[in-house]
């Protein structure tokens, strides 16, 4: 019988709504809000109004128990908001759960970003050092694996180079290369090999397999099911904050392949979610949109797509513009756009009256490089007031079949894969 | 959130115990020291990145201090002519802004520490403590090039340091206790609400005149007076810096006590205050 690495018991964490989002509070919300609070309470007990302080909170995780053997490659899955981040959060200590227990043996290395406290104007051995330290390595020990680590990244010619003048490639190599150089007993690593080109991703997972078969615990939360089949046995399938399933990796991705959990092409506000700030703006809906207007989570680079966003103003609002930031997730920004750029359409809906809408953007073909994307999701008046906000609201992954250069399997650098005109002629 | 640590004799791994914590939690020193080697490389950072980024780079921190000495003179001591204990005016402010100047940027830096280190803090655990006390120290490196220039000045004005100048080092140390437990509270504070950023510099200016700096201790007389103004731990540092190193004004006395004791519960209050935010900063921050 093996030891437990970790117990987890009845974990569970809240968050306050819109915590995520917009966190810090001005002294003025905090002292409008303890005035205020009696008077809504009191107009929501006469108007019967279902308007509940405590409804402002959010179990992003609750009644989760589940325990690891020391040596298992435990994968975690669901889709977003399913209490994956939060999860490994609570077991990295960087958060505290708000209850029940767990149980962790051993040193924990956690990995939810790659580059944590890189500073660009420091070389790439100052950054190694420093990344180290955070990442819990001592000097010693990063020491004694500088030149592999080096090595890995292969970017020994540029390491006395400030990273602000790497490619974003080197950069993820070299960010990544001091992580998979950490040796903790128990590794906590969150969707980290969504990064990076094709080939070393292929490398990374090499690493990560490495990794387990040394014996470590790993618990790994990725998006790419084959990932997961590939190193994982046994995963643990996440919903609403709750563990839905907890049995080999086979079955929980045929489970959450079969079962539509896989859908992220729409993304529905459910009332308790909607920041009280946000009125009277209310977000209904988000989705992308193939070209047949079906919603979908993987959609081709070479045909149009759409991404639609549904609301409620319970009040007319002057000059509201509604808009998305498409980012990679990568973190890079690919655009901003709203509804109101155009001159014509500001001047229409110059007051927007108390009703329900639909503000659809189309993205045309030939437009997106492939990979996968994130979309955020804005309500503002411009410099009067931002009534919402969510980042990441809904991601998406777009394919380049069919796309210019397809013929060669090959990933392209570039946010963008646009149709271009060439001409060739041949010159004597 | 409760920690408990401990070797289990088998197979000597660590075990970590997470629940919810309630209350008020102590200062896990030990913790602090295993995180050694971080704080060290967060000061490093702190120093070489603020050398690197700006054009003149290290010479800010002489030219900071240099320029205040600069305009103080002209203003105080030329124009308004407040006594400077018979000291050259440029030598007087310049050996008053040194401790105040470390003072000041440790407790702004500290005060915005956390906000500014938001992606390390919502991706990777270590005692949030390091941050705070990182940027205070960041600042030493500062103090001691400007304190090159001192030696200069009191070369080319005729100076030699007194006897008492051994007790520098305790003087900076208060500086030191005073920056970082003030730090601690605004850092705190500054996460859950971010009017303290627009709080802090005022609260620094203020600060400032009720500090030595601009004038002389010797100004203010009477023993009621005088308690009362120690209990400002920075007029302490300042006067007794100038004390230690010119010889001038009065030794720092009774009052003195009264300035470590406010500056040691300032950092334990804002110890014991940062540790009970500590586990919602990296929901909110």
């Amino acid at each position: 019988m093996t030891e437990l690495a970790i117990h987890v018991e009845d974990l569970g964490k809240q968050y306050r709504i819109g915590e995520q989002v917009s966190g810090y509070r001005t002294l003025r919300e905090s002292l409008v809000e303890a005035i205020s609070s009696p008077f809504r309470r009191l107009s929501s007990g006469l108007s019967g109004l279902r308007i509940d302080i405590r409804e402002d909170t959010i179990w992003a995780l609750r009644h989760v128990s589940f325990d690891v053997q020391a040596g298992d490659v435990l994968g975690i899955i669901g889709r977003n908001g399913a209490g994956k981040s939060t999860l490994l959060k609570l077991l990295s200590r960087i958060t505290e759960p708000t209850e029940g227990i767990a149980t962790i043996r051993g040193r924990v290395g956690s990995l939810l970003e790659v580059g944590t406290g890189f500073h660009p104007e420091l070389t790439g051995r100052e950054n190694i050092y420093l990344n180290g330290a955070i990442l819990g390595m001592k000097r010693a020990e990063i020491d004694g694996r500088f030149d592999e680590i080096v090595d890995f990244a292969e970017v020994e010619k540029f390491i006395d180079t400030p990273v602000k003048r790497f490619s974003s490639g080197m950069y993820l190599r070299l960010a990544f290369a001091v992580a998979a150089h950490l040796e903790p007993e128990i590794l906590l690593v969150d969707e980290v090999l969504a990064v990076g080109d094709a080939e070393f991703q292929r490398k990374c997972l090499g690493k990560m397999s490495d990794v387990s078969q040394e014996g470590r615990t790993v618990l790994f939360v990725s998006h790419n099911m084959s990932a997961i089949l590939n190193l994982t046995e046994r995963t643990i399938l996440l919903d609403g904050g709750h563990l839905v399933l907890h049995t080999s990796s086979e079955e929980a991705v045929d489970h959450y392949l079969a079962s539509g959990f896989a859908q992220t092409g729409e993304r529905v506000w459910r009332e308790n979610e909607i920041p009280v700030l946000a009125a009277p703006f209310r977000p209904v809906a988000l989705r992308v949109l193939d070209s047949d207007r079906n919603i979908a989570d993987s959609l081709r680079s070479a045909d149009p797509m759409a991404i639609e966003f549904d609301y409620t103003l319970d009040e007319p609002i002057t000059g509201l513009r509604v808009g998305l930031v498409l980012m990679t997730n990568r973190g890079e920004y690919v655009f901003t756009s709203f509804d109101t750029d155009e001159t014509k359409k500001y001047e229409q809906y110059s007051v927007r009256s108390a009703g329900h809408y639909r503000s659809r953007c189309i993205i045309p073909p030939d437009f997106l490089n492939a990979g996968q994307y994130t979309v955020s999701v804005i309500a503002s008046s411009f410099r009067i007031k931002r009534y919402f906000r969510e980042d990441s609201a809904l991601t998406f992954t777009v394919d380049a079949t069919g796309s210019p250069g397809s013929q060669w399997p090959e990933a392209r650098p570039g946010l963008v894969r646009p149709r271009l005109d060439w001409q060739i002629e041949e010159r004597s | 959130m409760s920690l408990v640590e401990n070797q289990r004799g088998d197979t000597s791994l660590t075990v970590t115990t997470l629940r919810p914590s309630r209350g008020w939690l102590g200062v896990n020193l030990g913790e602090l020291w295993r995180y050694r080697e971080l704080i060290y490389f967060l000061i490093w950072r702190d120093v070489k990145v603020r050398y690197k980024q700006t054009l003149l780079g290290a010479a800010w921190a002489i030219l900071k201090p240099f320029f205040s000495m600069v305009i103080f003179s002209v203003i105080f001591g030329t124009l308004a002519k407040i006594p400077t204990d018979e000291v050259p005016p440029p030598l007087f402010y310049y050996a008053g802004l040194l401790p105040w100047v470390f003072f000041q940027d440790g407790i702004s830096k500290a005060s915005t520490s956390l906000v500014t280190g938001r992606n390390l803090i919502t991706k990777v655990y270590f005692p949030r403590l390091a941050i705070p006390i990182s940027s205070v120290i960041a600042g030493l490196v500062d103090f001691l090039l400007a304190f090159i220039v001192l030696i200069g000045m009191m070369v080319y004005y005729g100076y030699r340091p007194t006897t008492a100048v051994w007790t520098l080092p305790l003087f900076m140390l208060l500086a030191l206790i005073t920056s970082l437990g003030g730090g601690l509270w605004l850092a705190a504070l500054n996460v859950a609400y971010r009017d303290i950023g627009y709080v802090t510099p005022f609260l620094v200016q203020a600060w400032l005149y009720a500090s030595p700096v601009v004038y002389s201790a010797t100004l203010i007389t009477g023993d009621y007076w005088q308690l009362i103004y120690g209990l400002n731990p920075m007029a302490g540092v300042v006067q007794g810096f100038r004390w230690a190193i010119l010889g001038v004004g009065q030794p720092p006395s009774g009052f003195l006590i009264a300035s470590v004791a406010v500056a040691l519960s300032l950092l334990i209050s804002g110890a014991l205050y940062f540790r009970r935010m500590e586990r919602t900063f990296a929901d909110v921050v």
